[in-house]
């Protein structure tokens, strides 16, 4: 395409044909980019559609949170192409935020850094993160894992469209990290938005992703967690256990809520879980159960 | 009333410390104090050409100022060197500058002393229109943009992100602190806007829980700077622009001995 040189687009409602399908929220095609005269990342080549997650994994340097600054349009692509459907509403949780010394920012001036909220919607969000009782805090004193609930709080509150979270759930407890994951899975169940993800946790990612780009400068591969998985580029980047570690499938019978309490199939909610339980997440190899069963020996000691 | 020199003096230096409060808490969050040193030593040949052309000081300045800001945004994108660095070069070079360009016309007597220290002891009726008509505007205009200032000040890839046109504001910012060296540069001089600008903002932080508060906690103590400045000054004979900063830090360092605001308030659960 002749206009396709070098941009960033924010399509108007009459070039959203552009977009191969009505529900593209931001497509990226052949986009790149450069900085003194090295490419961070080149050649990618995906969209996000609402009601997707797209999850982006890789080693250090692999130019995850370069692409989805991309796909957000902070950085303007070097070449290809990045367009974004008109009027999208964007969320973003990047991925380090620091908050100098001479910037008085409680939690609830941060809820409303770039909207305008209610109290009840402010808190309405800040509770399903498990972080409400931390609305008058400072945000320079939160801790690493409470920082990134108050930040997901705010992204969720705007109502985006898109969702665009860079390790949401780096420094949250092992217990928060399921659960963020599943509000995550769930806020795309009930408003229908587009989420793109950076992710460390492949175990996560193969769980709750509906497309893996798995990227090292450029897209090695791409696809279902399955066949992302099986693929000899996602062996050779990860190593044969990750392979062998990461894809499982749900065998849910019990729920960790953001609060710590767990929910059970039978709808009863207990503070620990059961000795009956079985995995919220059964693994091909016995990796989650070890993890899960040392998180309960730490909680009932 | 305002036919005293002194009552003068303290209208027009309380319409300054209104708007170099809060405009003065985004040079220290962001970090610029060095910036509205550049842009206070470039209003100094704003004066010059002002002089030359024989236009009003108040528009050269505020023009200069602009230039100089977007010669830095310019800059700042396209070369290597460090930003501290370019800010130097810009902030000497233009004050060298000017202070040339007075030196050569040998046909303007110029009070070089009242320029770099100002004297509020002079201001007129018209300095003080100026003032509270540019305040005005400056302190709107703040008011206004608001939250995106202040989201692009939190983090700049965030509001990028979520659809605030950041170079926009980058400018504005840039755009209000010209006006405001502009309006107050005959008044405080070159040499101590920017302490105006990030003494009282300082004293604040310690005593607020939020940003805005800090905005209004940074005027008030700008204000009051004014008023034991100007007092003092005429107590003692000292010159006013000095005694009024000499006032601020005073007040500043009272501020440190008071608890921290978020002392009093901590309720870590």
């Amino acid at each position: 395409m002749l206009l396709s040189n070098c941009n960033f687009w924010k399509l108007g409602e009459r070039d959203n044909n552009l977009l191969k399908q009505r529900d593209t929220l931001v497509h990226l095609s052949d986009a790149g980019i450069e900085r003194g005269g090295r490419w961070l990342v080149r050649g990618l080549e995906f969209s996000v559609k609402a009601g997707e997650i797209v999850t982006l994994i890789g080693p250090n340097g692999s130019g995850k949170s370069t692409t989805a600054k991309l796909a957000l349009g902070v950085l303007k692509p070097s070449e290809g192409m990045v367009q974004q459907r008109s009027d999208l509403k964007v969320s973003y949780l990047p991925q380090k935020i620091s908050i100098d010394w001479t910037l008085p920012l409680n939690v609830n001036a941060m809820m409303t850094l770039t909207q305008s909220l209610t109290a009840k919607e402010i808190e309405a969000a800040l509770a399903s993160t498990g972080a409400a009782h931390l609305l008058k805090r400072e945000v320079r004193h939160l801790s690493g894992g409470e920082f990134q609930r108050v930040m997901l709080a705010r992204a969720i509150a705007r109502k985006p469209a898109l969702l665009v979270l860079d390790e949401p759930v780096q420094g949250v407890d092992f217990a928060g990290e399921i659960a963020l994951y599943e509000l995550i899975n769930k806020l795309r169940d009930t408003t229908g938005c587009g989420i793109l993800m950076v992710s460390h946790d492949l175990h996560m990612v193969m769980a709750s992703t509906d497309h893996v780009i798995c990227l090292n400068g450029h897209m090695c591969c791409h696809g279902t967690p399955q066949s992302v998985a099986t693929s000899d580029a996602y062996k050779k980047l990860f190593g044969e256990r990750a392979g062998a570690l990461a894809v499982y499938q749900h065998h849910h019978d019990h729920t960790h809520m953001p609060d710590g309490r767990v929910l059970h199939g039978d709808g009863s909610v207990t503070d620990h879980c059961r000795p009956d339980d079985g995995h919220h997440h059964s693994t091909k190899t016995s990796m989650r159960r070890h993890a899960h069963d040392s998180f309960r020996i730490t909680k009932d000691a | 009333m305002l036919d005293d020199f002194f009552t003068r003096a303290i209208v027009a230096g309380l319409g300054i410390a209104a708007v170099t409060g809060p405009l003065g808490c985004f040079v220290v969050w962001r970090k610029l104090a060095y910036f509205g040193d550049t842009l206070a030593h470039a209003a100094l040949l704003g004066v010059a050409i002002a002089l030359l052309l024989n236009v009003n000081v108040t528009l050269a300045v505020f023009f200069i100022a602009i230039t100089v800001a977007l010669l830095l945004l310019a800059l700042q994108t396209r070369s290597t060197l460090s930003s501290d660095a370019l800010l130097g070069m810009l902030s000497h070079g233009s004050l060298a500058v000017g202070l040339l360009a007075l030196a050569f016309m040998t046909w303007v007597r110029m009070d070089l002393m009242g320029l770099l220290f100002g004297d509020l002891l002079t201001v007129t009726k018209t300095d003080i229109s100026v003032i509270y008509a540019g305040g005005f505007a400056v302190l709107a205009v703040l008011a206004w943009a608001w939250r995106p200032l202040f989201a692009v000040t939190v983090n700049r890839d965030l509001a990028a992100a979520e659809g605030i046109n950041v170079a926009a504001y980058d400018v504005l910012l840039m755009v209000l602190l010209a006006a405001v060296v502009a309006v107050s540069i005959k008044i405080i001089g070159v040499m101590l806007i920017t302490s105006l600008l990030i003494i009282p903002a300082g004293a604040a932080r310690r005593l607020s829980s939020g940003p805005a508060m800090m905005a209004v906690l940074a005027a008030i103590v700008g204000g009051a700077a004014v008023i034991v400045g100007l007092f003092a000054s005429l107590n003692f004979n000292s010159p006013s622009g000095p005694s009024i900063v000499v006032a601020a830090l005073v007040l500043f360092a009272i501020g440190l001995v008071l608890p921290a605001r978020h002392v009093l308030q901590g309720n870590r659960t």
